[in-house]
């Protein structure tokens, strides 16, 4: 039985036997307080297909947390159910729970626009709105109803700088934010889902369009960040998961197969499947 | 925040009263029509609408010359304007160069948006004399002239809706044919226009829909007389149609006349017409777009 | 020529130079003939426009687009149908322009693909396919008859609205479809509602596709006369309408009048009339061409 496997039923997210294993010292900190548990989680897409099948994972604070296997293996699906962006997709079926520091924010209840203010997301392609760099950056404070300038100001040049980028676009804040490069965008994404002070920031293959050099400064600026944020990513390759993982997840046709800490994953994994993919001989 | 979430409400469901509005009007306008033309049922007898003579100040309301009217007006401006329209589509979203289609688009957009007021005043003043005397007619006021003018007006909703067709084709059916040694000329009629067929009879339709539609013009340039067309002459001759009479009498009557409900009545039949057209153009529209949206992922 | 031979392969062709050479010929010939019949469907558009400029343009002047006509119309000018005109298009955009942008951003942002949603769309086709005189029987069974606004400016309006409303639907959808999906989902993402998505960023990029809708639509209802005849539209009045409540001449069916039911009608008047409503159904046109390509040059996605 592999560590936090998807079948396990127990209450107790992590079975006793794995501990052992888990000599990690961050590793108490999953046991003890993790940020976000998911529990038993099933989703269903209106066309019959299954894409998450009874997920079982919980997600420590402070720390890299990477989804990661082949493509259609439900990663990005359950990225987007913490933060509630599955709602426009057409799912049709959501069984079991995610919770969010104890609260379930699956629940109906749940004001989702609060949520997504506390569960910044960045995705693949870097979309930045056909506005200024600045009205990208305040465009989350303006919704929130936020009209106070100098607040605008520090809350761009402390997300700006959090992303690594402030150097690059602090004297040309009001120009189209298209003007930037790939890269530069990409990283104005991340700074504009810093803008609001989440505490969990999702990232989906953020640097599948970008060079290396590029791809070098997002993970850098993640690496910061995780000191005061809880981050889930989504890498673009299994090297990139390697680099920076604390902790990653192994999925596999919309089940969870192995989850573990960063290191043992891709040197040492459980799971036949795992190691395939890690070694490249499939996916 | 409570404030904002009632706002929300309020303008979503402000919102959807808008979306279904076009029922709403659909509905009213039957309804309407039907309130007003029914009771030329119970006052005519049957056999009545089933003569050959138009004649409202004797009681006489025979339909079929007026259908007649509108069928052969109708049919002969779909005759050139069917190929016309279909050719120039072919050329402008296959062959032109790109300046000619930067031309030729906004030029096809003109012809849809001239009044039909204005198309019939070129035809009294222009057509009806030039086709009397090249034709030595007695009247250039004719069937013939309103069709010439209606297929005018029909080209540019053809031309229009086949060309967008044509442009939805997959560029990859025209590459594969011309990769495996067809000229474009062959590609053309032997892959993208079958490609696009369901698309160009929509644009057919619709452009036949609008001829039959059509009021000004027609009322302007077909010399009105309520006569059954027959044989082949007729064409030539003048004709009087359903939309025509409608614009003609109803300026006259008195509301609440038998001839009152009748022109509605006849409306109910026009109405009748564009339905059924537009239903089947609509079903082949919708089962074409066959939308798999997946907003994520 | 039956379908096998017409992919030959390019083996084929070298085997028969003469069958290659006889394929280039037809296609020659072919374009040819579809450049012709192209040229014979657009070339009566220009002639038609230069038509009535050069037989209507010395008949404009100072006193025939403000002055009222004279004589029984035979002379003077055609200013309470200008006005009229302007007023109509004015009050059909009042009841048209919102109604049709909210339809379409209910169709394009908040609709599920459902049976309702299908019945929203037949029906929009239906709209845009029915008669003009259809409108101007329902205009006068409702508007004038059924809810008493009599023949009147507001009567003409509401029925030409819901004439134009399927052109501004349908325009207005396309224009806001064609917004980036990504938009929507970033505006979300970043704690937005629906509303607050569609105002802040949906809706200013589709601002030139919505506004080239209106105007194409508006462009319609000007030069529309069926609709009016019974609604709205006035043969002589010798004063501008004071209210929405009063008839109005209007240019359409003022050029209908001169051209068809006033006899002895000078053909200056009558041409200089078709040149006004030309112009102004023109000016529409181009202003609405105007709008799309300049979009296009800036948009920036």
């Amino acid at each position: 039985m592999n560590a936090f496997n998807s079948d396990l039923n127990e209450p107790s997210p992590v079975p006793m036997e794995v501990k052992p294993r888990a000599l990690n010292a961050s590793m108490e900190i999953v046991l003890t307080d993790p940020k976000i548990i998911v529990e038993h989680l099933s989703i269903s897409y209106s066309d019959g297909t299954e894409s998450l099948k009874d997920i079982y994972l919980a997600i420590p604070k402070n720390a890299i947390t990477v989804l990661f296997g082949p493509a259609g293996g439900g990663k990005s699906t359950l990225l987007r159910t913490i933060n509630r962006l599955n709602d426009l997709a057409d799912v049709v079926k959501v069984q079991g729970h995610v919770w969010l520091d104890g609260v379930d924010i699956l629940s109906p209840e749940i004001d989702v626009i609060k949520l997504r203010r506390k569960v910044g997301i960045v995705f693949a392609r870097p979309v930045v709105l056909p506005l200024t760099i600045r009205q990208n950056l305040t465009y989350g404070l303006e919704l929130a109803g936020q009209k106070d300038r100098t607040i605008h100001a520090d809350a761009v040049e402390r997300s700006l700088k959090a992303a690594a980028i402030w150097d690059e676009v602090k004297d040309r804040l009001d120009e189209p934010a298209v003007s930037l490069s790939g890269g530069q965008q990409q990283r104005i994404c991340l700074a504009r889902s810093l803008v609001l002070e989440p505490e969990v920031i999702l990232l989906d293959e953020p640097t599948s369009g970008l060079d290396p050099i590029s791809t070098g400064k997002v993970e850098a600026s993640l690496q910061t960040l995780k000191e005061n944020y809880t981050i889930v990513l989504v890498p673009h390759s299994v090297q990139q998961a390697a680099r920076v993982a604390d902790y990653a997840a192994f999925f596999l046709g919309g089940e969870l197969i192995e989850y573990t800490i960063g290191k043992q994953i891709f040197t040492n994994p459980l799971d036949s499947r795992t190691e395939d993919y890690v070694e490249g001989r499939f996916g | 925040m409570k404030a904002g979430k009632f706002k929300d409400i309020l303008i979503t469901s402000l919102i959807k009263v808008c979306g279904y509005s076009a029922i709403i009007f659909v509905g009213m306008i039957f309804v309407f029509l039907i309130k007003e033309g029914s009771p030329a049922l119970i006052r005519v007898p049957l056999e009545n609408f089933l003569q050959l003579r138009w004649y409202p100040i004797e009681d006489r309301f025979g339909l079929l010359p007026l259908i007649g009217g509108s069928l052969i007006v109708t049919l002969g401006a779909a005759i050139f304007s069917i190929p016309l329209g279909i050719v120039s589509a072919v050329y402008i979203a296959e062959v032109a160069p790109r300046w000619a289609r930067e031309i030729l688009k906004p030029l096809v957009e003109v012809l849809g948006g001239l009044p039909s007021v204005m198309l019939g005043f070129i035809g009294i003043l222009v057509i009806v004399p030039a086709l009397r005397q090249a034709l030595n007619l007695p009247t250039g006021l004719t069937a013939f002239t309103g069709a010439l003018i209606l297929g005018g007006m029909a080209i540019p909703t053809i031309v229009s809706v086949a060309e967008d067709a044509l442009d939805a084709v997959p560029k990859t059916y025209r590459e594969a044919a011309l990769a495996m040694g067809a000229t474009r000329w062959q590609t053309i009629w032997k892959v993208t226009l079958p490609a696009a067929k369901s698309g160009v009879l929509t644009a057919v339709m619709l452009g036949v829909g609008r001829a039959i539609g059509e009021t000004m013009t027609v009322m302007m340039v077909t010399g009105n007389a309520a006569v059954f067309p027959t044989g082949f002459g007729a064409i030539f001759k003048p004709v009087r149609t359903m939309t025509a009479t409608i614009a003609a009498e109803m300026g006259e009557v008195a509301s609440g006349s038998t001839h009152y409900h009748v022109l509605f009545l006849i409306g109910i039949i026009l109405f009748l017409i564009s339905l059924t057209v537009n239903l089947i153009a609509a079903s082949v529209v919708f089962r074409q777009r066959k939308r798999t949206e997946r907003i994520l992922s | 020529m039956t379908a096998g031979n017409n992919f030959s392969t390019t083996v084929e062709s070298r085997v028969l130079p003469s069958f290659s050479r006889r394929r280039k010929w037809i296609q020659r010939i072919g374009f040819t003939g579809l450049t012709l019949a192209t040229l014979v469907t657009v070339t009566p558009i220009l002639l038609i426009v230069i038509h009535i400029f050069s037989n209507g343009l010395p008949a404009i002047s100072w006193e025939f687009l403000f002055e009222f006509p004279r004589d029984g119309m035979r002379s003077g000018g055609i200013f309470p149908a200008i006005v009229g005109t302007f007023w109509l298009t004015l009050g059909t955009a009042a009841f048209s322009v919102p109604l049709g942008i909210g339809a379409a951003i209910y169709l394009s942002e908040y609709a599920t693909e459902n049976r309702w949603t299908r019945a929203i769309r037949i029906a929009i086709i239906n709209l845009a396919g029915i008669p003009s005189i259809v409108y101007g029987l329902f205009g006068l069974g409702l508007f004038v008859i059924f809810l008493r606004m009599g023949t009147s400016i507001l009567a003409g309006s509401l029925t030409l609205a819901i004439m134009t409303l399927p052109v501004i639907i349908s325009t207005t959808e396309e224009a806001l479809r064609a917004v980036p999906n990504s938009f929507r989902v970033v505006s979300i993402s970043l704690g937005g509602t629906r509303w607050q998505t569609i105002r802040r960023v949906v809706l200013p990029q589709a601002l030139p596709g919505i506004l080239t809708g209106v105007v194409l639509g508006l462009e319609r209802a000007a030069g529309e006369t069926a609709p009016i005849l019974f609604t709205v539209a006035a043969f002589y009045l010798a004063r501008l309408p004071s209210s929405i409540f009063d008839a109005t001449m209007a240019l359409p069916y003022h050029l209908f009048v001169i051209s068809t039911q006033v006899p002895g009608m000078p053909i200056q008047i009558q041409y200089g009339t078709a040149v006004v409503l030309l112009t102004f159904v023109l000016l529409m046109n181009i202003t609405a061409t105007v709008i799309r390509s300049w979009a296009r040059a800036r948009r920036q996605w």
